[in-house]
């Protein structure tokens, strides 16, 4: 029996200023939910327009459960289509990335389209004469996503043909993309290799969650990061010795609670939000040789010590990517089941920045989010032994009251305490938001 | 030794792998050149490691943290701990360089890791660069190349 499906008021009952019922992670129904309503409502990233660089490069993926493909046509606009043949549902292209030329051939009849969505043709069209193909919904181009911006090369895209446009939508948040691409001498990021792909079994709003989650690192992950400082302050060979690319990596994850109440915590309208306002685990990394004199000649020492100076820590794009401007990573939260999610990390090269920038990067991501990272393993523990206790029926609810001010307001811009739960709370007011606005009886 | 035989190469790469299954993490941290790597590519065509995300590339430093990691109080991954096993296929002798010390095998591998109630198999091929180090065989490189490298895992939590 359906519980919430065109049921708004029970679909907001889930979520109280302090608290969210352990449905919005376990059931099943409110999942396909999410698919219909959040993933179609909202602009979801796609993929970066390095991964197609040239005409005819194409991307694969999915938007909620909708099969979608993300092509660079022959002028070099980027095109975000389903991933659907318009003529028996084949899905046109099958491979993660490739080069499908000037036109999708589809595999099974042949019937083919321009790389903008456009329909061509199809053998022995003949057969269609006087048919009136052209009045159904396979005579004509491959359908198109509601909204397509491809923004500084991130690509996002919005299944719903109505809600709100891409800047009203992100608003003040781009600041944190900005601040990413900034930091490239010449403005510009390219995709560096395939991303991680690590499979975990929970609920995809405890990763976003995670995210801005500044309890748990000292305490999850005293097995890494502990042990790591711990072994590097017993061979350090000098008090003063350097500290090894690794080990500045790992060590700010054992940051006192001090450290992270002071980092701060900034929510933007719409569920975004981002830690490390002040500072963050991110600013101590020692200097790359080269950098800061291409960024002064690039920008003026000004300018380019602003974006340097800028360190923000994890800045969560409402509904499911995060994005980390001082190490150029953007992790996708993708949701496959209620308690099945895959977590793909992509990282960026900075264009015209020295490569030991991309050597940190590549090595905060393997260590920290593969799935071979013993940062990560302690993680994916954490999460899955929730999914597993939530089932428990003696509590209902789960808390996100920390630092809860009354009458919290989302619809504005907030700064506090580094350790609020009040972004998780932004989360989920713009989670009912998103999930019922399109819901029959939203208006009631 | 000064010179290992073919015999010795091979008995090597088992040797380790049979600690790796027995839990013998120390003598297996023994088992390395001090400035050798363990690398395990995310991108099979990755030609520098460094550059590229992979999903492991360890030092000592890393080797040791990782090792030490599993006697922890509050390494919540590892409560209770995994186990793992493997099955080699005979080594392939690549490279006999006796007279710069340098020796190279290939192992194509399964490799089961359990946990729990669950257990799951990876199949990949590792390729050891084995140096002479005061008369001993050492490890400078081992490559780990799994058969998917680009599939979704789950926690991989021991040394392939």
């Amino acid at each position: 029996m359906s519980r919430y499906a065109d049921n708004p008021a029970a679909v907001r009952a889930l979520v109280r200023p302090a608290e969210v019922h352990r449905d919005v992670y376990v059931d099943a129904e409110i999942f396909d939910l999410e698919m219909k309503h959040l993933f179609a409502n909202t602009w979801v990233f796609v993929g970066h327009d390095s991964q197609v660089p040239n005409p005819g490069d194409y991307f694969t993926t999915e938007i909620g459960r909708q099969p979608i493909v993300m092509v660079r046509h022959q002028d070099g606009e980027i095109h975000v289509l389903y991933n659907r043949c318009a003529h028996k549902g084949t899905k046109l292209v099958i491979d993660r990335t490739g080069n499908t030329g000037k036109f999708f051939r589809c595999p099974y009849h042949a019937w083919t389209y321009k790389t903008d969505g456009g329909r061509l043709g199809m053998p022995l069209r003949k057969g269609y004469d006087g048919t009136r193909l052209e009045e159904s919904q396979s005579g004509n181009d491959l359908a198109r996503v509601g909204g397509v911006r491809n923004y500084r090369g991130f690509v996002f895209a919005r299944l719903s043909r109505e809600g709100p446009d891409f800047e009203s939508f992100f608003g003040e948040s781009l600041s944190s993309i900005d601040n990413m691409v900034d930091r490239s001498p010449e403005g510009r990021l390219e995709v560096a290799g395939p991303p991680l792909r690590y499979m975990h079994r929970c609920n995809w709003k405890m990763l976003v969650e995670n995210q801005t989650d500044t309890c748990h690192p000292m305490v999850a992950h005293e097995s890494s990061a502990g042990t790591a400082v711990r072994i590097w302050e017993e061979s350090r060979p000098a008090p003063d010795a350097p500290k090894p690319m690794a080990i500045q990596v790992i060590a700010p994850f054992m940051s006192s609670y001090e450290f992270f109440e002071k980092m701060g915590i900034r929510t933007w309208p719409n569920g975004h939000g981002h830690t490390g306002v002040h500072h963050s685990i991110h600013s101590d990394y020692s200097e790359i040789p080269g950098y800061f004199d291409q960024m002064k000649a690039a920008y003026g020492e000004d300018r380019a010590r602003a974006i340097l100076g800028e360190n923000r820590h994890n800045t969560v794009y409402f509904p499911n990517i995060m994005v980390k401007g001082p190490i150029q990573q953007l992790r996708i939260f993708i949701p496959l089941a209620a308690d099945k999610t895959l977590v793909e990390s992509y990282i960026y090269r900075l264009v015209g920045a020295p490569d030991m920038l991309l050597e940190r990067t590549a090595m905060y991501n393997r260590l920290i989010n593969a799935p071979t990272s013993i940062v990560g393993h302690d993680d994916l523990e954490m999460y899955e032994r929730a999914q597993e206790g939530l089932m428990a029926d003696g509590l209902e609810w789960v808390n996100v009251q920390r630092l809860l001010e009354e009458d919290e307001d989302h619809d504005t811009v907030a700064v506090g305490n580094g350790t609020t739960e009040r972004q998780m709370r932004n989360q989920f007011n713009a989670w009912v938001k998103y999930m019922t606005v399109s819901m029959k009886g939203a208006d009631l | 030794m000064s010179v290992p035989s073919r015999e010795d190469l091979i008995d090597f790469v088992y040797a380790e792998a049979r600690m790796l299954d027995e839990g013998r993490f120390d003598d297996w941290l023994g088992l390395w050149a001090p400035d050798g790597y363990y690398w395990m590519p995310l991108d099979p065509d990755a030609e520098n490691p460094k550059l590229v995300t992979a999903l492991m590339y360890e030092d000592a430093y890393l080797r040791k943290l990782r090792v030490e990691r599993l006697n922890g109080a509050r390494t919540f991954s590892q409560k209770p701990r995994s186990r793992c096993h493997h099955v080699l296929q005979r080594p392939f002798i690549d490279a006999f360089d006796a007279e710069n010390g340098v020796f190279v095998t290939t192992t194509p591998f399964h490799y089961v890791e359990a946990r729990l109630d669950e257990q799951f198999l990876l199949a990949a091929t590792a390729r050891h660069e084995l140096v002479l180090d005061g008369g001993a065989l050492r490890i400078r490189l081992k490559r780990v190349d799994l058969l998917n490298p680009e599939a979704a895992f789950g926690n991989i939590q021991l040394f392939l």
